[in-house]
């Protein structure tokens, strides 16, 4: 079954229909990581996007029931250039085409996706149409042209919680990690959320308390968490003003971390400006060096968006830099408790090198903790 | 961290000759190693004993020591140059335990010199498994179940405690050697015996048996701030109980999940900081069980490896350049990615292609040899292929072998027995994977196919879709196939030559099919990042994409064709001469352009020339690329057979040959021509004929009589080539040399007994000629040319009297021949005559060693020479003589193959040389000796038995022997003759006559030489009893008079104790 794939500049790439067959529209991103397409696919963040990945060969582990990062596959589409018919692991359930046809996701195999990663990496991220059922090339562009773009989107209303709920799966069973029992609570934001960011959150000590993304700030308190934390998500920091005017309220008042879309989004509280990446950062490799002390972690990311150095406030302190461009990695607040890290430190895909910064959030609160002002009021 | 400034003088060592186990990839490592110490303003001291290798290029280091590596003459330039560090990381095994000795004894502290890049401790937690074990374990991770075993009781016990299969492996040995896989109580007897004798230190680890478990590999980088980097994955076609050299080998893992490959990883860089290592690069190998996904440590190198060098050619990141970067102190984000330029090196490698590693055996040579494989390495070579996919990346590096197959099968080659299905599919062999096609091919399921083989049910489907298209078309012909099956066909990998086999049509058809309909490969860049940034340097592989990144530009080129992977007979010496070829472009401006498929070599170094095409060696491939760049020609003479078999196909095609044209050097082939050639230029040869069949063969016997030396033609290292002493054992050879090359007509020539043999290698421009070097050999005629020893000057009199005609024979055959660059003939004297045996107008395996002992760089002036300039342009003059001595010695792989004879015959079976320099030609054999790990020794008792013919030769010998001190004995024969000579011979029994034999005194330690010549079929299982006894206990073995009259020399300059190490700066400056 042909497919293709049609970019908003005109050009078209060629192959095999994949998943679903259908028609889908979103932003196309490349992905660089040789592993993880399960957790990549059913990343949250990926939300409005059509996924490329770059290694050739995908599917070939299948997908199985632990490694989704969210109880669906999100992205809008799929890009490979070889997809598996079936998959080899002792761990596998179904395979990869089986699962995208199940959840009714359109993909496309075949294509020449290094000739399509290097106009990516020269145009920027384009729009895109992915289409299975027959359009024409003309048809399928003009899809592309007219198709919502990823900063017009209310994306993190699609994919946040509907209610609040105590995250009760697994704490870290499957990672190699030690599990610490739960010393503090946490409110955490969903705007997108990772299972593994809550589930290293659990394992580090945190009760964790999961929240719908437009819980209001009295709310949040008065759940009397220990710490509050910003997670991943997909769209346009920009975009979601109410959700920083909520961060901006709680800035001072609890501990906060936060990752990807919640490091945005406590930058922009804080009066700092965000800007769209060319290509953005997507993959498994990205050297990010601790300012503080010079190791260089590699690194786990997946954003669009990066934090300006531009006008950064006083207040904010540039903590982690991409070693790939130069770009805003981590920062933190000269006073208030708060550190927030663009990269994905719960890797899923990707090193688990930063891991330890869910042990850091623990002993920021621990740290506070022992200030008579910071005293539990529920 | 900036660099330390505490250093100024560095240490480099490297491997030595090319044995099983440590081949070019340590002269890869090494030369970037030097090259990257040198930018940081080091002066290099090196220590190599190969001197077929670039990094002993006077250019690649301030001082370069073509020595023996042993500690006493390590010591010595140690002494002598007094260095501040020693850099052991990239010279293999054999670098890191020669580093871990000279430290042990004292050396490196009396002389002031630190090991960087990894010390003593790090490097003996990784060879001594319980220290090993210890260190994983205390990161919470878990080996194989195993025991240390030093006697055949305490293996008894293990036995009974751990059950069947156990593997074992001698401690500290190369490349498992002595090792094996044991399934019942014999089996684990013999291995068990057989270890213990290998490991220098009598023990062997009994491990629970894991024979079936996924095999991984990682790449690890740490820097002196503790930064870690995976630099690749690698997975193993083959499960675990394949050496990794004899696996076939991908890159990277394809059949893990993130989760999986993350522990894998989290327990590679726990690993790292438990064992110690500071700076560097590391390999650690794990296993996986299929079935649970336990995962299991089982060993890790402490330094470059030859998997480090696949994966820097695999991924475009340059290993060993970097470790030597960290051993001076830099971290991995203050060096940058030399191909993206913008990016630093502190990131792992993203690869959006599919690499395939295939090794290549030599079986063939070692008829003794069960061809199966196991824990023990026996491979002599390597092809990788990159492809986007791996049944394409497969089926590249399948032709890229050139073992006469085109692709998975399909190629029109039928190797295999139905018979055996079941058989070969279970226990691995080297043509396992073809039996696995044969499989699929009948219809067996990739579930069944999985059980027997333990291959990833993932792999075998991947085959399956290559068996598949190979079934649908078959039901074409050229004529009806479908334009868009063709290119399902080549996106799978399939070359010309199996679709011409497989659509009944000629390889040229094909071609001009696919040219009609525009199908054709575009060519994609290794860039280490998939894409991500923009990619600085033309590292190319070829695939079936919408997109060519080759954007080749418009300035003068010139194609170099390289070797291929290395075998027996072609090896790093071809290298050597295509990366000179690309120095010269570079020197004379004009743009190289590399294509070669072996990993583990420098020209495959995309630093080496300004374009590398990583691609196999046949027409098809190499005319896309010639299409797309349009070269000013194409250099053929450099590569060994691989390109020359491509000469004149590409002429015809149209494509410029660079220097000497195909003709000539097909002329030169052609025996037939070639004799009438020699005839009308007055030039003597051995009397000769050729042979299509037994009667022939006799008749020519006849007229020219016997010895016969028969050969086939168009073979390579003297495959199938016999002397024949009869008319009565004429017909079995005869028969094996048409098996051998059954197309082509056997070459008959008369054998030339006790002749001194002679090598030439020479430059002609065509007006001029310069001779690089007359060589002597030290073996006699008949002993393949590629396995004598041989010695720069000639040393014997009734040589060198004769080498103004050497001189001028080859004059008149290089002008006669039309030869424009190298040319190396192979002469003998006769009762002194000169005869012409060989004349190969291309380079030979000896020009680095010429090149190296005379200061002269033959490839580079070959390669102007075919830009057309000439030897007068160029300055070149035969230079004179340094009043040095220089031998080139061969090292043999025969403890790979324990049950091989270890005897010399015009078969070529070495792997590798060394040089040995001295201002005796005593001390110079002697070097060459310890070069090749032949300790000499400096008195004591030699054995001497030799065949009748031999005995008057032996008087000499024997005399010498005795006037040095030695004791002699032998065999009856040998002891009689040389009594009734008056020497003090004390006779021994043969190992079928009485008891203590002669094998029981040498295992009883009494015997520290011997000296045996072949005596023929009736004692064969005697002598054989001898030389692999000698072999084992690692007695000198000397199989020729000759070879034995030159260890007398050595002998007498050890007891002289005349010993000295030169760099070659100062000789080439003396000279």
């Amino acid at each position: 079954m042909e497919a293709l794939l049609a970019l908003e500049d005109g050009r078209v790439f060629r192959g095999r229909g994949l998943g679903r067959t259908g028609c889908t529209t979103g932003e196309v991103v490349f992905n660089t990581g040789m592993t993880g397409y399960q957790e990549i696919l059913t990343d949250p963040s990926y939300r409005g996007q059509i996924v490329t990945l770059t290694v050739p060969h995908v599917g070939n582990t299948g997908v199985n029931d632990d490694d989704a990062e969210s109880d669906r596959p999100q992205a809008s589409g799929l890009v490979v250039r070889e997809a598996s018919r079936e998959g080899s692991s002792w761990r596998a359930r179904a395979g990869l085409a089986d699962y995208l046809r199940q959840h009714g996701v359109c993909g496309v195999e075949g294509i020449d996706t290094r000739a399509l990663t290097r106009h990516l990496r020269s145009r920027g991220v384009l729009r895109g149409c992915l289409d299975s059922t027959g359009l024409s090339a003309e048809q399928a562009i003009e899809r592309a042209r007219s198709a919502p773009r990823l900063e017009e989107q209310d994306l993190v209303d699609s994919v946040t919680r509907p209610v609040a709920e105590r995250w009760l799966e697994d704490r870290s069973p499957l990672l190699d990690r030690p599990v610490r029992e739960p010393r503090f609570r946490v409110a955490a934001l969903d705007y997108g959320v990772k299972r593994n960011i809550l589930r290293l959150l659990a394992g580090s000590g945190f009760e964790v308390i999961v929240l719908p993304a437009r819980t209001a700030p009295d709310e949040i308190l008065a759940l009397g968490p220990d710490g509050l934390f910003l997670s991943n998500g997909p769209g346009d920091p920009a975009h979601y003003g109410h959700l920083v005017e909520a961060v901006r309220q709680l800035v001072g008042r609890l501990p906060i971390f936060g990752i990807c879309l919640g490091h945005q989004l406590a930058a922009l509280a804080l009066g700092a400006r965000t800007f769209k990446l060319k290509f953005g950062h997507r993959g498994v490799n990205h050297p990010v060096r601790d300012e503080r002390t010079g190791r260089v972690a590699i690194t786990s990311q997946n954003h669009g968006f990066a934090v300006s150095t531009d006008g950064l406030p006083d207040v904010l302190r540039v903590t982690h830099t991409s070693l790939y461009d130069g770009t805003v990695e981590g920062l933190e607040h000269a006073d208030a408790p708060l550190f927030t890290v663009q990269y994905h430190p719960e890797a899923a895909p990707g090193p688990h090198d930063s891991w330890d910064l869910f042990d850091r959030f623990a002993e920021l609160i621990a740290q506070r903790g022992r200030r008579p002002s910071a005293r539990r009021s529920a | 961290m900036p660099r330390r400034n505490d250093l100024n003088k560095v240490l480099v060592i490297g491997s030595g000759p090319i044995v099983i186990g440590q081949a070019c990839e340590f002269d890869y490592s090494g030369t970037q190693a030097c090259k990257a110490l040198r930018e940081e303003g080091l002066e290099v001291v090196l220590v190599n004993s190969n001197p077929a290798t670039i990094m002993t290029d006077p250019e690649i280091a301030d001082r370069t020591y073509v020595e023996p590596l042993t500690v006493e003459s390590v010591r010595r330039v140690i002494e002598r140059e007094r260095p501040d560090a020693l850099l052991p990381t990239v010279g293999g095994q054999t670098a890191l335990n020669l580093a871990v000795e000279l430290d042990r004894e004292g050396i490196l502290g009396r002389f002031g010199t630190r090991m960087i890049g990894v010390n003593r401790e790090a490097v003996e937690v990784c060879e001594d498994r319980e220290r090993f074990l210890a260190a994983v374990s205390s990161v919470g991770l878990e080996m194989p179940r195993g025991a240390f075993v030093r006697s055949a009781q305490e293996a008894d016990a293990v036995r009974r405690e751990f059950g069947f299969p156990l593997v074992v492996r001698p401690s500290f040995t190369l490349g498992g050697t002595g090792g094996g896989i044991a399934w019942n109580p014999d089996e684990y007897e013999q291995i068990v015996r057989h270890g213990l004798a290998a490991s220098p230190i009598g023990q062997v680890l009994v491990e629970e048996s894991i024979v079936g478990w996924k095999e991984y590999e990682l790449e690890v980088m740490r820097d002196g701030a503790d930064n870690v980097v995976i630099v690749c994955s690698i997975e193993n076609f083959d499960a675990m109980g394949v050496h990794t050299g004899d696996s076939i080998t991908v890159a990277p893992a394809q059949t893990l999940t993130d989760r999986e490959y993350q522990q894998l990883r989290d327990a590679a860089l726990a690993i790292i900081r438990a064992v110690g290592v500071e700076t560097g690069g590391s390999n650690i190998q794990f296993a996986v069980d299929p079935a649970t996904g336990r995962q299991l440590v089982i060993e890790m190198n402490p330094r470059v490896s030859r998997s480090s060098a696949l994966a820097s050619k695999a991924t475009g990141f340059p290993i060993a350049r970097i470790a030597a970067k960290l051993a001076l102190g830099y971290t991995l984000d203050e060096i940058p990615n030399d191909i993206t330029r913008e990016t630093p090196a502190s990131f792992e490698p993203a690869l959006d292609y599919v690499v395939v590693k295939v090794p290549r055996w030599a079986f063939e040579k070692f008829p003794d040899t069960p061809p199966e494989l196991g824990t023990q390495m026996k491979s002599v070579g390597e092809a990788m292929a990159i492809g986007r996919t791996f049944p394409e990346a497969l089926q590249k590096a399948l032709r890229s072998l050139e073992t006469g197959r085109y692709g998975l099968g399909g190629d029109g080659t039928r190797v295999v027995d139905p018979k055996a299905l079941v058989d070969r599919l279970r226990t691995p062999n080297w043509e396992r994977l073809f039996y696995i096609k044969h499989a699929l091919l009948s219809g067996w399921s990739v579930e069944r196919v999985a059980r027997l083989t333990h291959v990833d049910p993932w792999f075998l489907r991947q085959l399956e879709r290559i068996v598949d298209l190979e079934g649908r078309l078959r039901a074409f012909s050229l004529a009806d196939v479908p334009d868009d099956l063709l290119a399902a066909a080549k996106r799978l990998g399939f070359s010309d030559r199996q679709l011409a086999v497989l659509l009944g049509a000629g390889e040229e058809e094909i071609r001009t099919r696919r040219r009609a309909i525009g199908l054709r490969p575009v060519y994609k860049r290794v860039d280490t990042c998939a894409a991500e940034f923009e990619a600085h340097t033309p590292y190319l592989y070829s695939t079936w994409e919408s997109e060519c990144e080759a954007a080749p530009d418009r300035r003068r080129k010139v194609i170099i064709l390289g070797s291929g992977p290395n075998r027996i007979g072609q090896g790093i010496e071809f290298d050597y001469c295509c990366c000179h070829a690309a120095f010269a472009l570079a020197e004379a401006g004009v743009e190289s352009i590399m294509v070669n498929c072996n990993p583990e070599t420098v020209s495959t170094d995309y630093d080496t020339s300004d374009r590398l095409y990583f691609e196999p060696l046949t027409l098809e491939d190499v005319l896309e690329i010639v299409d797309v760049e349009q070269p000013e020609g194409v250099i053929v003479q450099f590569g060994g057979q691989t390109p020359l078999r491509l000469a004149l196909p590409l002429k015809q095609a149209g494509v410029p040959i660079l220097g000497t044209s195909p003709e000539s050097i097909d002329l030169a082939e052609d025996r037939r021509r070639f004799g009438a050639l020699l005839d009308e230029l007055g030039v003597r040869a051995p009397a000769w004929g050729t042979a299509r069949s037994l009667e022939e063969a006799q008749a020519i016997g006849e007229r020219i009589g016997f010895p016969l030396l028969v050969r086939p033609s168009y073979v390579l290292g003297g495959r199938a080539m016999f002397v024949c002493w009869d008319a009565g054992s004429l017909a079995a050879m005869m028969q094996k040399a048409v098996d051998a090359s059954p197309e082509h007509p056997v070459l008959l020539d008369r054998y030339l007994e006790d002749a001194y043999e002679l090598d030439v290698d020479a430059l002609c421009d065509g007006r001029d000629v310069v001779i690089g070097a007359v060589m002597q050999h030290i073996e006699q005629a008949g002993v393949h040319s590629g396995d004598s020893a041989c010695v720069i000057p000639p040393y014997h009199e009734a040589v060198r009297r004769h080498l103004d005609d050497v001189r001028e024979v080859t004059r008149t055959l290089a002008l006669a021949l039309g030869v424009r660059g190298l040319i190396n003939l192979q002469m003998a004297i006769q009762d002194d005559e000169l005869y012409v045996l060989e004349v190969n107008p291309r380079a030979s395996r000896t020009v680095p060693f010429v090149s190296k002992a005379r200061g002269l760089p033959l490839a580079r002036l070959a390669t102007r020479i075919m830009l057309g300039e000439t030897l007068a342009e160029l300055g070149v003059r035969e230079p004179a003589d340094s009043g040095l001595y220089f031998v080139k010695e061969c090292a043999f792989p025969f403890t790979r193959f324990p049950g091989e004879d270890p005897v010399l015959s015009p078969e070529m079976k070495s792997t590798g040389e060394v040089m040995g320099v001295g201002r005796t030609f005593g001390e110079a054999f002697l070097k060459g000796s310890e070069g090749v790990g032949t300790m000499l020794p400096r008195g004591g008792t030699a054995f001497l038995s030799v065949h009748d013919r031999d005995k008057p030769g032996l008087l000499p010998i024997a005399r010498g022997l005795a006037e040095l001190g030695l004791r002699l004995v032998a065999t009856r024969g040998t002891a009689d003759f040389l009594r009734s000579h008056g020497l003090a011979v004390e006779p021994v029994f043969k190992v079928n006559e009485d008891r203590p034999h002669v094998v029981d005194r040498m295992l009883g330690g009494e015997i520290q030489l011997v000296i045996n010549t072949p005596l023929g079929e009736p004692s064969f299982y005697d002598e054989r009893a001898i030389r692999v006894t000698a072999l084992k206990e690692r007695i000198p073995l000397i199989t020729t008079l000759s070879g034995a009259a030159a260890a007398v020399e050595a002998i007498r300059s050890l007891q002289a104790g005349e010993r000295d190490v030169f760099a070659l700066q100062e000789i080439h400056r003396a000279g």
